[in-house]
């Protein structure tokens, strides 16, 4: 019995020894690249797996470490990152929504090396729309590389019931109040809404808001430079609480997802999300013009909110050289051609191959080159993470109660703390 | 107890590393967040400077908070009487009444062998106003309306969504108070009872009179371990609901995750942290004292 107990203690710890020591062999090795990214599942790691691929037949020598944490837009992988940038144990690169996200978490506090020269050496910096070189710049420095571009301002919408009440699908606020009047009438949630978690209401308003101020104003808000209380703002979210009167009972219990489901199974008419959802319906079989269609979300038309993934360059990285092979891939055509249409978003680059890209992409891509681009505020691009998790907070309370007034008060007091 | 005085040096050496792992992990941590809770700290960066109380007196201004405390004390009284009266029912059944205790046994004991998270997910789906409870309701003619955990009605501060997470909890932890009594029930002398029916004590003062009496102590731990485990909850509110709509099934542990982890506002979360712990000794603290002097007795 003892003798038992002795051997299964032994090949524990055997087995613990290999582990760790297998984990030190890494560290050590030059040859290698950490890649450290929420990409685990569906098409975001496909993608990115062809452009490891890419990586790997320029450079043969490396071995890529994929270094991935699961969970659903990065909340658990920033709470591994935090730990090993504060720990002083950086990832070669890691995957970070450009804009304020990167920057007021990791540039302003001096984690970051700039990355200009690698756009410049590599003749990319006029590759990139300026208003995106904008937006993942600091003090006119480059800090990351975009790798994909999604659009937040599109609704979605069932093309079959706005034929049966004939019906267009609204291209101004005005208009949306009325096509979701006669929704109303008959029954049906004009409004789609999944918001068990409250980014969803977040990126709901970030449109509204578009929608009442315009790019330039809409820039202003987000930089402080607005106040709150001015009647375009207010009028923003007088009608995202006149829209909530719209919206589905269940909106609480589902997901964005379910949300983007309903339109195209014809439970909703309209359903305002990040254009992944274009991805969802081709996944699950549903056919563009038939189930489902798009616009940009009401008010919105000749504006592009986008939201980006990008790669950066921590001070410290162990393989520095390593990186930059792999930041150039990043801001490269082959590089995003590889990534883009397998996860469904658009290259940050204007060139493109419009081959590789199913019907949806192309068209968000004519926008992307001509539209006005302004930065995404759900997703981490306009705000402060620690000023997105207020609003979030004002969000949540708002989607319920409804009180202009109240979330007024409540957006200045966040606005004072931590815009820029 | 005898022992040697090499007996006791050697064992005051084995415990050297556990406790100096305890003290800096445990409790060192402790006064480092007590520390980082009266800080500014509210980036990635550290800002150790002196802000005193201002981090809870914004917590106690902020209404998630304040949603978020009186959420805690209803689930935990609901949590623990549910779990304790069904608990004890449960086990006197078995004890008295029930045939095939063995199987019943397990089936109720069963839940407990899942994670929160789990639970969390089950009674996610069972409890959606769409496609759970309230389908099956429709299929067989109701008017099922109630949003379970979608409601923002409150009754008094009490958000009825919390009604579900009660319902899981509870599910999940009445097969352990249920074991916990039935241990109790079992080392009950029979004379006791035998000898108390022939003096013509009927049922119901046989169990307030003599078995309540006799596990109180059981009662006691039970409730010290239900009080700590609800005070805490995370993981099942986590996976079932979130904090949900104008924050009905928000708890501190979600407030204090987001806010640190997704916000990186570090001191506010360590205040929320050290109010949490508080919370918790104020249960435990009088516990281990009673204990401990029941053991010195």
């Amino acid at each position: 019995m003892k003798k038992k107990v002795l051997a299964i203690l032994v090949i524990f710890l055997i087995a613990t020894a290999v582990v760790f020591a297998a984990g030190a062999k890494e560290k050590k090795d030059a040859n290698t690249i950490e890649i450290f990214s929420w990409w685990t599942a569906g098409g975001e790691a496909d993608g990115l797996d062809a452009m490891f691929k890419e990586f790997n037949k320029k450079n043969p020598e490396l071995e890529i470490i994929n270094a991935t944490v699961a969970g659903g837009a990065g909340t658990n992988a920033k709470a591994v990152l935090a730990t090993r940038m504060q720990g002083g144990n950086p990832p070669d690169t890691f995957q970070v929504h450009a804009g304020h996200e990167l920057i007021d978490t990791w540039v302003t506090t001096g984690f970051m090396e700039p990355i200009t020269f690698i756009l410049r050496d590599a003749g990319f910096l006029d590759m990139f729309p300026a208003d995106v070189i904008d937006i993942i710049s600091y003090q006119g420095e480059v800090y990351s590389i975009p790798v994909n571009i999604h659009r937040s301002n599109v609704m979605w919408y069932s093309p079959k019931l706005f034929a049966q009440f004939n019906l267009e699908p609204p291209k101004t606020m005005d208009d949306f109040f009325r096509v979701a009047e006669v929704f109303k009438r008959n029954g049906i949630p004009a409004l789609a809404l999944g918001d068990n978690e409250s980014w969803a209401d977040t990126h709901l308003l970030e449109s509204v808001i578009l929608a009442s101020l315009g790019p330039d104003r809409y820039r202003d808000l987000w930089n402080g430079k607005i106040k709150w209380n001015d009647p375009q703002v207010r009028q923003a979210l007088t009608n995202y609480a006149r829209m909530m009167e719209y919206t589905n009972r269940d909106h609480a219990a589902l997901a964005n997802m379910d949300a983007a489901g309903y339109v195209a199974e014809g439970k909703a008419a309209m359903n305002v999300m990040g254009d992944w959802a274009a991805g969802y319906y081709y996944s699950q079989n549903f056919k563009q013009g038939e189930d489902w269609d798009w616009i940009p979300s009401p008010g919105t038309g000749g504006v592009f909110i986008m939201l980006s993934d990008s790669f950066g360059l921590p001070k410290n990285a162990p393989n520095r050289e390593n990186v930059i092979k792999w930041l150039e891939l990043c801001a490269s055509k082959e590089g995003q051609d590889a990534f883009n249409p397998i996860k469904g978003s658009i290259p940050a680059r204007i060139d493109g191959d419009r081959s590789k890209y199913d019907r949806y992409l192309n068209a968000a891509m004519d926008d992307f080159a001509t539209d006005a681009i302004v930065a995404s505020v759900a997703h981490g691009a306009a705000i402060s993470e620690p000023w997105l998790t207020r609003v979030n907070d004002i969000m949540a309370a708002f989607t319920t109660d409804l009180d202009v007034d109240k979330a007024t008060r409540e957006f200045q007091a966040a606005a004072d703390r931590y815009a820029p | 107890m005898y022992c040697s005085k090499k007996d006791k040096r050697l064992a005051i050496i084995m415990l050297i590393p556990f406790l100096a792992v305890l003290f800096l992990f445990v409790y060192g941590f402790i006064f480092w967040s007590i520390r980082v809770s009266f800080s500014a700290w509210d980036s990635i960066l550290p800002d150790m400077s002196w802000v005193g109380l201002r981090n809870y007196q914004e917590l106690m201004g902020s209404l998630r908070f304040k949603t978020d405390i009186v959420n805690t004390i209803y689930f935990t009284l609901f949590f623990m009487v549910i779990c304790i009266v069904g608990g004890f029912l449960l086990s006197y059944l078995l004890f008295v009444h029930l045939k095939g205790e063995g199987f019943l046994r397990t089936v109720y004991l069963f839940p407990l062998s899942l994670s929160f998270v789990v639970t969390g997910v089950l009674w996610r789906w069972i409890f959606n106003p769409e496609v759970g409870l309230n389908a099956l309701l429709r299929m067989i003619g109701f008017k099922a309306e109630f949003g379970w955990f979608t409601s923002t009605y409150s009754i008094g501060g009490f958000n009825v969504a919390l009604i579900a997470l009660i319902i899981g909890a509870s599910w999940q932890y009445l097969g352990y108070t249920m074991a916990m009594f039935l241990a109790g029930l079992r080392g009950i002398d029979d004379q006791l009872i035998e000898s108390a029916q022939i003096d013509g004590a009927g049922e119901w003062s046989i169990v307030t009179k003599i078995i309540l009496p006799i596990i109180k102590p059981i009662t006691f731990s039970a409730m010290i371990v239900l009080g700590h485990i609800s005070l805490k909850i995370f993981d099942l509110a986590y996976a079932m609901t979130g904090k949900g709509p104008r924050f009905v099934t928000d708890f501190p542990g979600l407030y204090m995750f987001e806010t640190t982890f997704r916000g990186n506002h570090y001191a506010e979360g360590a205040a929320i942290s050290i109010i949490m712990l508080l919370l918790v000794a104020l249960v435990i603290v009088p516990y281990l004292a009673t204990s401990m002097k029941e053991d010195e007795a």
